[in-house]
């Protein structure tokens, strides 16, 4: 797990550097926001599809629910603002490292599986939360974006501290 | 004679009528950007709570008593009578983080 997850976590923070420069722009923000959460709900569905324990099935459950919420509301207002998102580097690490993880825990079942998924959740929502606060956050120009940004890591927030509960069961 | 009539009607004056403190109050209560809004500081038997709920996301008013457990879909808005006294701590069912109190007294 922590090999497939360390190379995008790397590039997340190679890519912040980069960007830090001039900053990431709105449209970059809006992309990788959004495909932060497209990956997350891939993964719950993947979850749902292959777990049988209700701990992580409701927490599976709970990740679909609220990152399509936040997926829709992000839609809504790029709509609104005119804005494109704009495909960049981090949301390709993002991808890459996803797709490697969704490869991994297609092998794995039973609580295996169940382990993988919630501690790559657990990884995955630090990487997420840290790019947001330090970097994406900041850097946000439009109110209505960092509004939506900071709620979503408070809604993040609690995502980890969710998986991090699940996870202490599960071992 | 005059002055006690004069006393007494002063006196009825400042006593509460029943019927205007019995009357049970509607407070509203806001949820945005995943916390509880301020709860009522007088809060009675028969009172009840609007529950608004301004997030994009799908909350509840969930008590840890269990005396009541309100669902609150994305931009609901939901109403219900406080039963009893007593403090009771309630979260969000869905992100345990959101948290209150109500104090019934």
């Amino acid at each position: 797990m922590k090999l497939t997850f360390a190379l995008p976590a790397a590039l997340l923070v190679m890519a912040a550097p980069a960007m830090a420069a001039a900053g990431p722009t709105d449209p970059q923000i809006a992309h990788i926001a959004y495909t932060a959460g497209s990956i997350d709900i891939a993964a719950g569905k993947q979850a749902l599809a292959r777990s049988h324990n209700k701990a992580v099935r409701g927490f599976a459950e709970e990740m679909v629910r609220d990152h399509k919420a936040v997926n829709d509301k992000a839609l809504a207002l790029v709509k609104k603002l005119h804005v494109t998102p704009e495909d960049n580097a981090t949301s390709q690490a993002l991808t890459k490292g996803a797709a490697a993880e969704r490869a991994k825990l297609a092998k794995l079942s039973g609580a295996a599986f169940d382990r993988e998924y919630v501690n790559n959740e657990v990884a995955y929502h630090k990487t997420v939360n840290g790019a947001l606060e330090n970097t994406l956050i900041p850097s946000a120009k439009n109110g209505e974006l960092k509004s939506l940004l900071e709620t979503g890591l408070t809604l993040f927030r609690e995502h980890l501290a969710h998986a991090e509960m699940i996870a202490k069961g599960l071992t | 004679m005059r002055t006690l009539y004069s006393l007494c009607a002063a006196a009825a004056l400042l006593l509460p009528v029943p019927s205007a403190a019995a009357a049970p109050h509607t407070y509203t209560v806001v949820i945005d950007k995943m916390k509880f809004g301020p709860v009522p500081a007088q809060l009675h038997p028969g009172d009840s709570i609007l529950w608004v709920n301004r997030d994009f996301l799908r909350h509840s008013a969930t008590a840890a008593d269990h005396s009541f457990d309100v669902d609150l879909p994305a931009g609901a808005k939901v109403k219900m009578v406080v039963k009893a006294k007593g403090r009771i701590n309630f979260v969000c069912r869905y992100h345990p983080g959101m948290r209150g109190v109500l104090n019934v007294q």
